[in-house]
């Protein structure tokens, strides 16, 4: 009953491989944390993880506020019903800065995208995030302990156990693995091949992100991939330095969004455009079509729920994005009352 | 003859005016969109870059309309533009396409080479007549630049967001339709007013940035995915030096006649790039110093793919962004660029600049707010 009074925040991270919810209470903490796949389902993932919050917390917490980010962030502003929805840079910059103050360089590595974050005086001052290739990222690794048969949370300690690792082509994901898979029939040890896989994801990551920059102690490792031992170990490594991994490292971008809602739940009286935990039970489609009215023809994508348009994106002049805002105010004011 | 020239922005209207005035028929191709450079994808080696497959599409999207010439400009830079035009008209002619290509060339020692062009044109040579409609050209470029830098300076300002684009929109749309550049100024000035009729917010001292790189790319929205409206919608000022009429007069006129175009940037380049080296890396550099000492917020650098002079800069740029502690951001285009992960990059850009200021505003102590 305690938390009922003071009010909690819900932050959302709707990314390529995990959807993660985690809800804080007034002061910051954590109160529960939820890491799902995602599936290629971003929709019945985030259902999934209302109800499960529903089951555990449902009756014993006020939501005042809710944030968005990851790539699937304007979806789950729609179908969660979002104050503030955020990219997933400052949303993992917030979450570090809160759990690590002084931090000076955040590695983050995330299903799709690596990104790397440098802070300096507590602001961030410059990030990159890889452009061209997605090499060296968590569903490479994902795919890679599938193909060796080794259940990815044990995937990095065989990398442990590595005596004289392999170089291995890292560019690109698709290289790196023909280039893996020669090495193995040259009769290369799993663990050293693993180990060589993870140091060349490693000088990828420094090479196309960090290029030119200063790389400034204390760094912080977040993501799914830093529960990966071996990446952790590489790191070290190749940076000659201690990594650290700060408390909810799978969870961070989440973190970051609630933190971000609570701040701006705080400065100002809004009322929470979240819908309650009886989303879980709505339904949603999403549709797409190309809008033919201009030289542009962008491709439109429209979340509907029980045939009202809730939200419409991907257009260039607003015609459409326009329209869905009013309805998805609405109808997100309909469901709360 | 029916004269088709690419689309690059805003060029079309400059070139457009300056066709209508010599009499010549021409045809402009629809705008930029993902079927001119799906077209050109198919049809250009592969490593080319983004300029390239898009001014293919446009030329195949001409031809389907009725053209039969196009009009290229060369030139003798280190990058590969100069040889486009040869590309162009080899990959057209093996796709069996009939299209003459008239490239209009800074002339070195050869003038008749450039005149006999012209005079292949307008069907004869009346110079009295061709230097009014260079003239007009000049004059006509020079206030569509003016009339993007003003919407550049309303958009952020705007109470009534969208506004800005709307008339500005409409505008590229119905130049189409008009003929001469008389009546193409008379137009631009009508954009003007209407523009100045947008209610503005004065106090407002909004974050600037400025936009570098490769021509064709900060030039042409749709490459590179309008970032200066969204940036201006976001309540962003910005600044492009790099600009159309800056070309047409820089390197096509003043070249031409040998005279001194405006070389600040070639100073500020100095102490990071002491020469030319193609493309427009000087100017990159440069104007990235020139906005550091102006005091702007961040620097947002874009090329395509595999532009060699960009890539140089690129890795220039790091050390201009510590000795002055301005944040610089690159933004590398083709085909292939996904614009979700675009949008992520421009919008953490955006809350790094709005976060630095905050941050300034308080004398370092800060407060957190990240709305």
């Amino acid at each position: 009953m305690h938390l009922k009074e003071k009010g909690c925040y819900l932050g959302i991270d709707v990314g390529s491989v995990s959807t993660n919810l985690v809800v804080i209470d007034d002061d910051g903490f954590v109160i529960e944390k939820l890491y799902l796949k995602t599936g290629g389902q971003p929709i019945k993932a985030m259902r999934t993880g209302i109800s499960m919050l529903n089951e555990s917390l449902g009756k014993s917490v006020n939501i005042l506020g809710a944030g968005a980010t990851g790539s699937g962030r304007h979806l789950a502003s729609v179908v969660v019903g979002c104050d503030i929805v955020k990219n997933e840079i400052t949303s993992h910059a917030i979450a570090a800065l809160k759990l690590v103050p002084n931090v000076k360089t955040i590695l983050e590595i995330g299903g799709q995208d690596s990104k790397i974050i440098f802070v300096r005086n507590g602001v961030v001052y410059d990030f990159a995030m890889n452009t061209v290739c997605a090499a060296g990222t968590g569903s490479f690794l994902d795919r890679q302990a599938a193909r060796l048969d080794i259940p990815i949370e044990e995937f990095g300690k065989h990398a442990l156990n590595s005596s004289s690792p392999v170089r291995i082509a890292g560019r690109c994901a698709v290289f790196a693995e023909s280039d893996m898979i020669h090495k193995q029939q040259a009769g290369h040890s799993v663990e050293d091949i693993i180990c060589g896989l993870c140091e060349a994801l490693v000088r990828n990551y420094i090479n196309n992100l960090a290029k030119g920059k200063e790389l400034l102690e204390p760094f912080v490792f977040q993501g799914g991939v830093a529960a990966n031992q071996g990446i952790v170990a590489a790191f070290e490594k190749e940076l000659n330095a201690k990594i650290i991994i700060p408390q909810y490292y799978d969870v961070m971008g989440a973190y970051g969004a609630a933190l971000m809602a609570k701040e701006k739940m705080c400065q100002k009286e809004y009322k929470t455009n979240f819908g309650g935990f009886d989303i879980s039970k709505k339904e949603f489609t999403v549709a797409s079509m190309e809008c033919n009215d201009c030289s542009n023809v962008c491709e439109l994508i429209k979340i509907i729920s029980n045939d009202t348009v809730l939200a419409s994106w991907g257009d260039r002049c607003g015609k459409w994005s326009a329209e869905g805002k009013e309805s998805a105010q609405i109808s997100i004011s309909n469901a709360a009352n | 003859m029916k004269l088709t020239f690419p689309h690059m922005g805003n060029t079309y209207i400059p070139v457009k005016a300056m066709l209508d005035d010599l009499g010549v028929n021409c045809i402009i191709p629809p705008f930029n969109n993902k079927k001119a450079l799906e077209i050109g994808t198919k049809l250009a080696p592969e490593l080319a870059c983004l300029p390239l497959k898009i001014n293919l599409g446009n030329f195949i999207q001409a031809y389907e309309m009725g053209a039969d010439s196009i009009l290229m400009t060369g030139g003798c830079g280190p990058c590969r533009f100069g040889y486009y035009c040869e590309m162009h008209r080899e990959i057209l002619s093996d796709m069996g396409v009939d299209m003459k290509v008239i490239t209009l060339d800074i002339p070195g020692n050869d003038y008749n080479k450039l005149l006999n062009n012209v005079r292949e044109i307008t069907g004869g040579l009346n110079i009295y007549k061709i230097l009014k409609a260079v003239k007009n050209t000049v004059e006509v470029s020079k206030k569509v630049d003016e009339l993007e830098r003003l919407t550049f300076k309303i958009r952020p300002r705007e109470i009534h967001k969208g506004a800005t684009d709307k008339i500005y929109r409409s505008f590229l749309y119905s130049i189409l339709k008009i003929k001469g550049s008389r009546n193409i100024k008379k137009h631009i000035d009508k954009a003007r007013n209407k523009l100045l009729e947008i209610q503005t917010d004065k106090e407002m001292k909004p974050i600037r940035v400025g936009i570098v790189g490769e021509i064709y790319t900060t030039n042409d929205p749709y490459s590179n995915l309008y970032i200066e409206s969204r940036l201006g919608n976001e309540g962003i000022e910005v600044t492009r030096p790099v600009t159309v009429s800056g070309w047409i007069i820089d390197h096509m006129i003043k070249k031409a006649l040998h005279l001194k175009g405006d070389e600040r940037y070639k100073e500020a380049a100095k102490p990071y790039l002491g020469t030319m080296i193609g493309g427009h890396s000087q100017e990159t550099i440069g104007n990235t110093v020139l906005f550091a000492k102006d005091g702007y917020d961040g620097v947002v650098q874009i090329f395509p793919l595999g532009c060699m002079p960009e890539i140089v800069s690129e890795s220039i740029l790091p050390s201009i962004e510590r000795d002055f502690k301005i944040p610089v951001m690159s933004l590398i285009i083709d085909e292939m660029t996904g614009e979700a992960g675009y949008m992520t990059r421009v919008e953490a850009f955006i809350d790094l600049l709005k976060r630095r200021r905050e941050i300034d505003a308080f004398e370092g102590k800060g407060m957190l707010s990240w709305n």
